[in-house]
């Protein structure tokens, strides 16, 4: 050590003054901070780009009874076309309903019996699995309620045609329940282990140390996750607008086939002149549809929140 | 008093004993730090000398580490630490800085508990010098065997230097840290309760070092072992619950030259 | 004594129940899935060959195979990375490493959760709107690929984060206090511990954006063409579209048709996520601190 020579130069360094790595960071964080902006900015871009191309309609031909309380969604009539969405939000309503009624208790358990009974590899295994579900494309989900659900509702119900509320809201379920499984393990994990371990020194078995403490502390998380899934059922696209049998219908039973808010986008918008009354009242399907989940979404992030701050 | 570098050179004087002139690098005054309405320190005025070892003791909860923290700009990471009051470094008031991180290059922290980078041995102490522009590896070499033989860790680790920093034990990755705050070059090293993590030898190892270091540098030593203080302090602070009870020289304070019966009575361990 | 142990054996037997009935549900959901996927192989399995992946569509499209479909998948979603991939890794280092915790944060949280929440087809007229109409770009794969691209940001901007969040606090203090800048704190030690973590979330991306539909149905993706794209103003085929169009807009399909198609795209999708799970799984056991 008493050959260190004298340690190093030290940098003269200014710095009552700005140099090149001050000015870069600045600039980096300009840049960041527009892209951390850009969410907001895509947001109200949404809404206002299905808006304006939604106006002429909103103006013109949009009348509040006839969207929201007539059942008739006749817009390609030329004499009279009718556009009302009361029909189409049944459909959606009732196969999103369905699917909840589906999800909802298969979920949780789920959730349950992975976040709180399975430990290890199995639970390790089943997170991967509920993950790898999730993951199926929507319009893989779709061909599978055309093609193998179609047939096996034929054959067990003995009804005349498979595609329908039953079999687009199992669908809907299938699609929904691994995501809401996922949220509400979340939600379960995010309750403290000292909330389990004072119940067990209680002396409680697992089962009252989840009913009693683990659920009321995760409450609000599941209903988030509830919610999201409703929101995710709501928007769904492709696999209703596949497995409904897509007729303007308000259900009578779950056999009857409906048509979805969503599916009546995309299945009409290809076919109308850019500008026409149908396609701007598309639009203003999509206003509709935007700001119902934006409420659902908010909802979900209120209540998530709020656990967590308090 | 903008650079001092440039000062002393422009005095064309020989090569003296530098640390013999008297030049100030520290001066505090009315120095109040709190937490939201929480004081931790209150009205602390001393100067600290170039090249010399000034002390910090006394017990937990006195300030000591706010002090070190409001010296490096670190309340701009706090946004409910609040400091009043005025710190001039090497003549320039620190809290209007146009450029704090120039200044936090120019000051070393050693905190209690270590932190190993995620890097490699050799890139945790080659990462200021980088940072400062030099590029070099033949300089770089040089830069971080220096650094590391002087915290006491070369010979540890001088064959695997590209293992990673971060999963040395407590006690080297300690070292590791003086080696990195040693690579700045600093004009103000701080130690902030270095040896909690060392084992003993090491830290008279370490010990022995600073006594050398302070040829280059000005170093700020906290500590909570009085003896450390007195082993190598030129003169000591004795901080209590956020008042600066007392400043002088450390050999008065030791035996017992005090203005204060309570720093006497810390001296020899009645309290802390 | 005796009494208290009798509730003991009733709790025990009540929890064995309750277990029994969620590891139940756990099951009756993934094994629907599972004969799913086993339909899907059974009915589609016979079809895929080299052939089937790489040559063109005949017959109005009741035969041959899938290329132009697969390459147009690719040039969406290559597209839709370029765009979304930069652009969410700076959101998320700006959410993570430079935004403070305050009201405004959450709104751009608040705005990412509803990105990621708001319906596809939703994403399809604002992408129609936007790209093909206002910004002039046509049916094509650039305006197909930034609908895609906006309504994935979420993905990357998420698992970023997560990844940034994992890198200790201590590093970026440690590296403050020697005077680096906040950007050279994230570029020497926040990015390089955080870089594969970000590349499990891009696999992910990549897998989301190959399934969608409804997005690419009015932007850029066409039922049918008889050319490859050249250029990102082209239109393309899609896979996740040509399933759509098997199964429902042409007649006289053979059966196993579709099946290869849904095969295939759930093949490429889950074959993606699985990477990015295994991926994960070796990170986690790789300890750098």
């Amino acid at each position: 050590m008493s050959e260190t020579k004298p340690l190093l130069q030290s940098p003269s360094v200014d710095f009552d003054h700005r140099n090149f790595d001050w000015y870069v960071d600045k600039f980096i964080q300009s840049i960041v901070f527009i892209a951390g902006i850009s969410a907001i900015i895509f947001i109200i871009g949404i809404f206002a780009f299905i808006t304006i191309e939604g106006f002429g309609f909103l103006l013109e031909d949009f009348s509040f009874r006839e969207f929201f309380l007539s059942p008739f969604w006749e817009p390609s009539d030329e004499d009279a076309p009718e556009y009302g969405i009361l029909a189409l939000v049944a459909g959606t309503a009732s196969v999103t309903g369905l699917a909840m009624i589906v999800a909802i208790p298969f979920s949780l358990g789920a959730a349950i019996f992975i976040g709180e009974f399975a430990t290890g590899k199995l639970r390790e295994s089943l997170k991967v699995l509920v993950e790898l579900l999730a993951a199926i494309p929507s319009v893989v989900w779709g061909f599978i309620g055309l093609s193998i659900m179609n047939p096996l509702i034929i054959d067990v119900f003995d009804v005349p045609v498979g595609l329908n509320v039953l079999n687009a809201g199992i669908i809907l379920g299938l699609m929904a329940a691994p995501i809401m499984t996922s949220i509400a393990e979340d939600a379960l994990k995010a309750v403290p282990d000292r909330y389990r371990e004072a119940a067990e020194a209680l002396g409680a078995t697992r089962w009252q140390v989840i009913y009693k403490t683990v659920l009321p502390a995760a409450k609000n998380g599941l209903l988030g996750a509830v919610l999201l899934g409703v929101g995710r059922g709501f928007g769904e696209t492709m696999a209703v607008l596949m497995a409904t049998g897509h007729s303007v219908n308000i259900p009578g039973s779950v056999f009857d086939p409906v048509r979805a808010l969503t599916a009546t986008i995309a299945a009409e918008l290809g076919e109308t002149a850019v500008g026409s009354p149908h396609y701007q009242a598309l639009f203003t399907i999509g206003i509709f549809l935007f700001i119902i989940t934006f409420l659902i979404n908010l909802t979900a992030d209120l209540i998530v929140r709020g656990i967590r701050k308090g | 008093m903008v650079n001092i570098g440039l000062d002393v050179a422009s005095m064309n004087e020989p090569a003296v004993n530098i640390s013999s002139v008297p030049n100030t690098k520290l001066e505090v005054s009315d120095l109040t730090i709190s937490y939201g309405n929480t004081p931790a320190l209150s009205n602390v005025n001393f100067s600290v000398e170039e090249h010399e070892i000034f002390g910090i003791i006394g017990p937990a909860n006195a300030g000591k580490t706010s002090f070190l923290k409001s010296l490096n700009r670190m309340d701009t990471f706090d946004s409910n630490m609040t400091v009043n009051g005025q710190i001039l470094f090497n003549g320039l008031n620190i809290q209007n800085l146009k450029n704090i991180y120039a200044l936090r290059s120019r000051i070393g922290v050693v905190f209690p508990l270590p932190v190993g980078l995620p890097l490699t041995i050799y890139e945790n102490v080659a990462l200021s010098p980088r940072l400062r522009g030099i590029k070099k590896r033949s300089e770089l070499d040089v830069i971080v065997e220096q650094c590391l033989t002087r915290a006491a860790l070369w010979d540890e680790v001088k064959d695997r230097l590209n293992s990673l920093g971060s999963l040395l034990s407590g006690g080297q990755q300690q070292r590791l840290t003086i080696a990195r705050a040693l690579s700045q070059a600093p004009d103000l090293l701080m130690l902030d309760e270095f040896s909690i993590a060392v084992d003993p030898v090491t830290t008279m190892r370490i010990e022995d070092v600073l006594k050398e270091l302070k040829k280059d540098m000005t170093i700020i030593l906290v500590t909570n072992l009085v003896q450390q203080a007195r082993r190598l302090a030129d003169r000591t602070a004795f901080f209590l619950e956020g008042e600066c009870v007392e400043v002088g020289v450390t050999e008065e304070l030791f035996t017992g030259e005090v203005n204060d019966q309570r720093t006497r009575d810390y001296i020899e361990g009645k309290f802390g | 004594m005796f009494a208290e142990s009798s509730l003991n054996v009733r709790n025990k037997r009540i929890q064995n129940l309750f277990r029994i009935l969620f590891m139940m549900m756990t099951i009756l959901l993934i094994i629907p899935v599972i004969i799913i996927l086993g339909t899907l192989i059974a009915k589609g399995g016979s079809i895929i060959s080299f052939d089937f992946l790489f040559t063109d569509p005949t017959n109005g499209m009741t035969a041959g195979g899938i290329f132009p479909a697969l390459l147009g998948t690719i040039w969406i979603v290559a597209v839709a990375l370029l765009a979304s991939v930069p652009l969410g890794i700076a959101a998320a280092i700006y959410l993570n490493e430079y935004a403070g915790d305050n009201w405004f944060t959450r709104i751009i949280q608040l705005a990412i959760i509803n990105l990621a929440g708001v319906p596809s087809i939703v994403h399809a007229l604002f992408g129609v709107g936007a790209f093909v109409i206002f910004f002039g770009f046509g049916t094509s794969i650039l305006a197909a690929s930034l609908t895609l691209a906006i309504m994935t940001l979420p993905v990357v901007i998420v698992s970023t984060r997560e990844s940034l969040r994992a890198v200790p606090q201590a590093f970026r203090e440690a590296c403050w206090n020697m005077g680096a800048t906040r950007w050279q704190t994230i570029r020497r030690v926040v990015l390089p511990n955080a870089v594969s973590g970000i590349l499990t979330g891009i696999i992910l991306e990549v897998s989301r954006t190959t399934g969608e539909t409804a997005p690419i149905m009015f932007t850029g993706a066409a039922f049918f063409l008889p050319f490859l794209p050249q250029s990102v103003f082209d239109q393309t085929m899609a896979l996740s579209l040509h399933l759509f169009v098997v199964a429902t807009q042409v007649p006289g399909v053979p059966d196993n048709l579709p099946f290869g198609v849904a095969l295939v795209l759930i093949a490429m999708v889950l074959l993606m996520n699985s990477i990015s799970i295994a991926f994960r799984m070796y990170l986690r056991g790789k300890k750098k601190w």
